[in-house]
């Protein structure tokens, strides 16, 4: 299955070569678009068929402590990201939510220490190198996984090592639960991908640059300085509006 | 799938919320109001409407486009918003087709927002005090979507103050701006097919969503 994948990645991808990419942030957008198509074409046959009958049998209810129990495991290593950042009382945090949500939260299905006031963070090791220093090298969609970049693809490695759920045996349990996370999150999804397919005119441009900016205010926890793009803007004061 | 992806999941499911929440900038409000107290207001009429209107609960996307029309839309300056979003090529534009690049644009960002109202579910607000001085004229106003189990997403508007009250330039959901986002995309369908191009494109656009929803 994964060959087959990797074989159909790399047919798309050598078909449309020659469409180099003028982004500076995107020199490899003709390998891009090539695996963004395959991505696009598998989940239309299978991510999206499966997700939409999966919300369809279960009710909310389930989902949301389906949901819980894999945002509890993820939060264990939100908060190893935390302290790698320094941030020690976001770390203190993330696990202090481990702690409720393991036990009165009954493994971690009922998000109690949200309600107790410890909110969720969103960390992973891509922006924990994001932090140190390390930019983001060119944009690259991942077979499967989708938007992500060099050092964020890097990041995604350590994530997919240090996982619990990737340590579970014996390996079925294990690719059951991968299955059913995969599912739970495509179902999450769908509505964002419907309005991402209303609101772009290039679906590939669009998604790339969101990731993009989104990925920048994650590492900045929400606050990154501003980035001065004076060619951006109209010169004309009456006409537009200044962006700083 | 591992964390990443997984946050990414409720962070964006949480930004169709934000979109929805966007949508919430209407009624005409006294001009003197206070950008943060005009969001608000908004906010919290608009969701109450949506969530009491059978029609709009069954979805009826005309009714609740007409309700974004009637209650959103004089509070955003779309002028300024397509302006930014095309950049310099806003100045290489003709007067005619600057009006005809607002129109679609807005006609877009209408549907987009009615799309992502109809997925609000219940999601409470969190909205936060105004770090502003009273002189300025420019201002962003932000408010959090809450969500059990995920990370609030932030919704930023950027609001400056006109003569007819306050308005909103841009949007940034998570980080994103709505306008950013827009830019590569116009640029480049610019740089292939011309200033033109790009309203047939949007224009295109906007008739095949028009269409009766298939699905």
């Amino acid at each position: 299955m994964v060959r087959c994948i990797v074989l159909l990645t790399s047919l798309a991808a050598g078909g449309c070569a020659s469409l180099g990419g003028d982004d500076p942030r995107d020199p490899l957008e003709g390998w891009n678009r090539g695996v963004y198509r395959v991505n696009d074409k598998l989940d239309q046959y299978v991510g999206q068929p499966v997700a939409k009958g999966y919300r369809k049998v279960i009710p909310g209810e389930i989902r949301d402590r389906v949901r819980n129990f894999f945002g509890n495991i993820g939060d264990v290593f939100i908060g190893v990201n935390n302290f790698l950042q320094g941030k020690f009382a976001d770390g203190f945090n993330d696990w202090v939510r481990v702690g409720f949500n393991t036990t009165v939260g009954i493994l971690g299905i009922h998000d109690v220490a949200t309600d107790m006031g410890y909110e969720k963070h969103d960390e992973d090791f891509g922006q924990t190198f994001g932090v140190w220093g390390a930019g983001s090298g060119p944009y690259l969609v991942l077979p499967v996984l989708g938007s992500s970049t060099v050092r964020d693809g890097i990041g995604k490695g350590v994530d997919f090592y240090t996982d619990p759920i990737n340590q579970t045996r014996p390996w079925e349990a294990q690719w059951g639960l991968v299955t059913l996370r995969l599912i739970q999150t495509r179902a999450d999804l769908l509505d964002a991908s419907r309005i991402l397919e209303e609101a772009s005119l290039d679906k590939y441009v669009f998604q790339r640059d969101a990731y993009l900016q989104r990925r920048r205010s994650l590492i900045y926890d929400g606050h990154p300085p501003r980035q001065k793009d004076p060619e951006d803007e109209p010169d004309s004061k009456n006409d537009g509006k200044k962006a700083d | 799938m591992n964390p990443t992806a997984r946050t990414t999941a409720r962070r964006l499911t949480s930004f169709l919320v934000g979109l929805a929440a966007l949508l919430c900038l209407g009624a005409a409000r006294a001009q003197q109001e206070a950008p943060d107290v005009l969001v608000k207001n908004v906010t919290l009429e608009v969701v109450d409407i949506i969530v009491k209107d059978k029609d709009i609960k069954s979805g009826d996307r005309a009714k609740l486009i007409q309700v974004i029309d009637q209650k959103v839309l004089p509070h955003f300056n779309f002028g300024a918003m397509t302006a930014l979003a095309l950049g310099q090529n806003w100045n290489k534009a003709t007067p005619e087709q600057k009006k005809r690049l607002t129109e679609e644009f807005r006609t877009l960002l209408v549907r987009t927002y009615a799309s992502a109202l109809a997925a609000y579910s219940e999601q409470k607000f969190d909205f936060r005090p105004l770090r502003a001085k009273p002189t300025d004229t420019d201002v962003t106003v932000q408010v959090r979507v809450l969500q059990p189990g995920a990370q609030p997403v932030p919704i930023d508007y950027a609001m400056e103050k006109t003569a007819s009250g306050w308005k909103v330039y841009d949007v940034m959901v998570g980080g994103v701006s709505l306008v950013a986002n827009y830019r590569t995309e116009f640029s480049n369908m610019i740089r292939e097919s011309g200033i033109d191009g790009l309203i047939k494109n949007l224009t295109a656009k906007n008739r095949s969503l028009a269409a009766p929803e298939k699905k």
